[in-house]
């Protein structure tokens, strides 16, 4: 195991930011945290990351103790902020230069590291560039070759698209799954993006107020819920007719729309149509992780309140000096 | 080994920050260079500090003016560093606060310096000679500098906004540059002000450099230096611990 939590635990005065949590990371893994803003990943991270004292609880990364071998368990990991923490006042080489030396990368293997982890991420032809002439998606790819640099067993990326396009969101993914074929590296990932934890993550923490609601693979999460999701537009629904059938695993009633859960819903939907009275609108989809935490938190997912976006931050970033 | 050279690799962040911002190095030499031509030129028509004609006695004060006002505003760069979360980059690095701090006051003390030497290369015009002891007037700019920058540090490391710090820093640069003996002699001053410049760190630091320039001490070159080198000392040690204190 490379990550253990063990009851790990933070309050801010009378705000329990994360209750108790306890599960591990096994090598080479994927590891997703998901769950609306303010849920406690963020929280989670910098514990594990020793920029914040656990109130009670700790956790292993690497073997080593968040607590009490803070310096063993920074040099394990790598951190890419939510927030960009390279200085636009440097080159993306200059940037990534003083990252080897702040983390005692040796002189012999500096340069090709550098030049490793830039190539990977196709930032090579921009190294002398000064950051503050990047895009949001480069900057952000030049801090994920940073987080790698100095071969980190665990990298941590904390919500590694907020704020991005969908296109250059398309492009991160793209280099998240290169690294994770082609480096033998442990992955924690934060995000309250369904889609991305569902792409990337081997297997997903769904945590909500501080809570771990459920872990597992997104498949098995998805299975879960026993059967494809039927949503009906309909007036005046007969539900007593399929609250009965053996393969309706669930239903839900939201203003004229009804949500059935059916196991095999494809070979029962003509059955459904024809017991549950006129429908406005037919929809039958493969479940996603929206309806697993609905099914597990009762409620819909939503943005609870936008922390900084990146974008907001780069702003005021480029206000400096 | 990373305490080492991450303490080196914050030191040349800094230097090349500050060399790239040829703004702030020409804006922080106006302002000194004007204390000299208009207040110095102005008053020295008229008046002279015994054998000294006023220009040239404010000369070293104004030198060290100049550091005082760069050396304190540094501290502001640690709330732009919170601000943009460079410093997280640095705090979840393998290296200590003290070395992250350490490694700042570096930085800082080496703008420091060379802001000093733009006024000190002006020294023949105000006809101040200082030959050979121009060694040890730059170990007392250190000294001084490493204090200053220290104390600049310690405030950003407590203020969240850039504009707290300059309201902060302004109540420190002020009285530590009018209460330095940098306009006027610290003979036959009232007892209060006296009592104030006395206690003022800086005082020792024109003292030694006035004396180093245009002869004659108040204190005394040695005593000079053991208060510099404590103020420098203290406020380090200070300085460490509000960086271990500082929160994200």
């Amino acid at each position: 195991m490379i990550v253990e939590l063990q009851s790990l635990r933070k309050e801010f005065g009378d705000l329990t930011a994360v209750e108790g949590a306890s599960f591990s990371i096994s090598e080479g893994e994927v590891f997703g945290l998901l769950g609306p803003n303010g849920a406690g990943k963020t929280t989670t991270l910098h514990m594990l990351a020793t920029l914040l004292r656990p109130t009670s609880g700790t956790a292993r990364v690497n073997g080593y103790d968040i607590v009490r071998e803070p310096a063993k368990v920074r040099k394990s990991i790598g951190m890419v902020f939510q927030e960009p923490s390279s200085d636009d006042l440097l080159t993306g080489y200059e940037n990534l230069k003083l990252h080897a030396l702040l983390y005692g990368v040796p002189r012999g293997v500096r340069e090709k590291r550098i030049k490793e982890v830039l190539d990977l991420v196709d930032l090579w032809d921009r190294r002398n560039d000064l950051v503050k002439h990047y895009s949001g998606g480069m900057r952000r790819r030049l801090e994920i070759a940073r987080g790698l640099l100095h071969n980190p067993k665990v990298l941590f990326l904390d919500e590694p698209t907020l704020g991005l396009d969908p296109q250059t969101r398309e492009h991160i993914w793209q280099y998240i799954e290169s690294l994770v074929a082609e480096q033998r590296i442990s992955i924690i990932i934060t995000t309250h993006y369904m889609d991305e934890a569902d792409r990337l993550c081997d297997r997903i923490a769904i945590v909500d107020h501080g809570r771990l609601v459920v872990l597992d693979t997104p498949e098995n999460l998805k299975r879960q819920l026993g059967g494809d999701i039927v949503r009906l537009e309909i007036k005046e629904p007969n539900l007593k007719a399929v609250e009965g059938l053996s393969y309706v695993k669930k239903v839900e009633v939201k203003g004229t729309s009804v949500f059935l859960t059916v196991t095999d819903a494809g070979a029962h939907i003509q059955e459904i149509l024809s017991l549950i009275g006129k429908v406005d609108m037919a929809e039958l989809r493969p479940p996603s992780l929206d309806d697993v935490f609905m099914h597990y938190t009762g409620r819909e997912y939503k943005e609870e309140g936008e922390e900084g976006g990146f974008w907001e931050r780069a702003m005021t970033a480029s206000e400096r000096r | 080994m990373s305490e080492l050279s991450g303490f080196y690799a914050l030191w040349q962040r800094e230097l090349k920050i500050y060399l790239r911002e040829r703004s702030r190095i020409i804006s922080s030499a106006i302002n000194p260079i004007l204390w000299l031509f208009v207040f110095g030129a102005g008053l020295g028509s008229e008046v002279s500090v015994g054998e000294v004609n006023y220009q040239a006695f404010i000369y070293p004060g104004i030198v060290v003016m100049t550091v005082i006002f760069s050396s304190i505003f540094y501290g502001a760069y640690v709330v732009w560093d919170k601000k943009l979360d460079f410093l997280k980059e640095v705090l979840v690095a393998p290296i200590g606060r003290s070395t992250a701090f350490l490694g700042k006051v570096m930085g800082g003390a080496t703008d420091g310096v060379i802001q000093a030497t733009i006024m000190l290369v002006l020294a023949p015009i105000f006809g101040v000679k200082a030959g050979l002891s121009f060694a040890l007037v730059y170990l007392f700019l250190f000294v001084l500098v490493v204090g200053l920058v220290s104390v600049g540090l310690i405030i950003g490391s407590m203020m969240e906004s850039p504009e707290g710090f300059g309201l902060l820093s302004s109540f420190v640069t002020f009285p530590l540059f009018f209460l330095s003996g940098a306009l006027f002699p610290l003979t036959n001053l009232p007892g209060w002000l006296s009592a104030f410049t006395e206690l003022n760190p800086v005082t020792y630091g024109v003292d030694a450099i006035r004396g180093l320039m245009l002869g004659g001490y108040t204190f005394g070159l040695l005593p000079d230096f053991v208060i510099l080198a404590s103020f420098a000392l203290a406020t380090i040690a200070l300085g460490t611990l509000a960086f271990r204190r500082m929160k994200l």
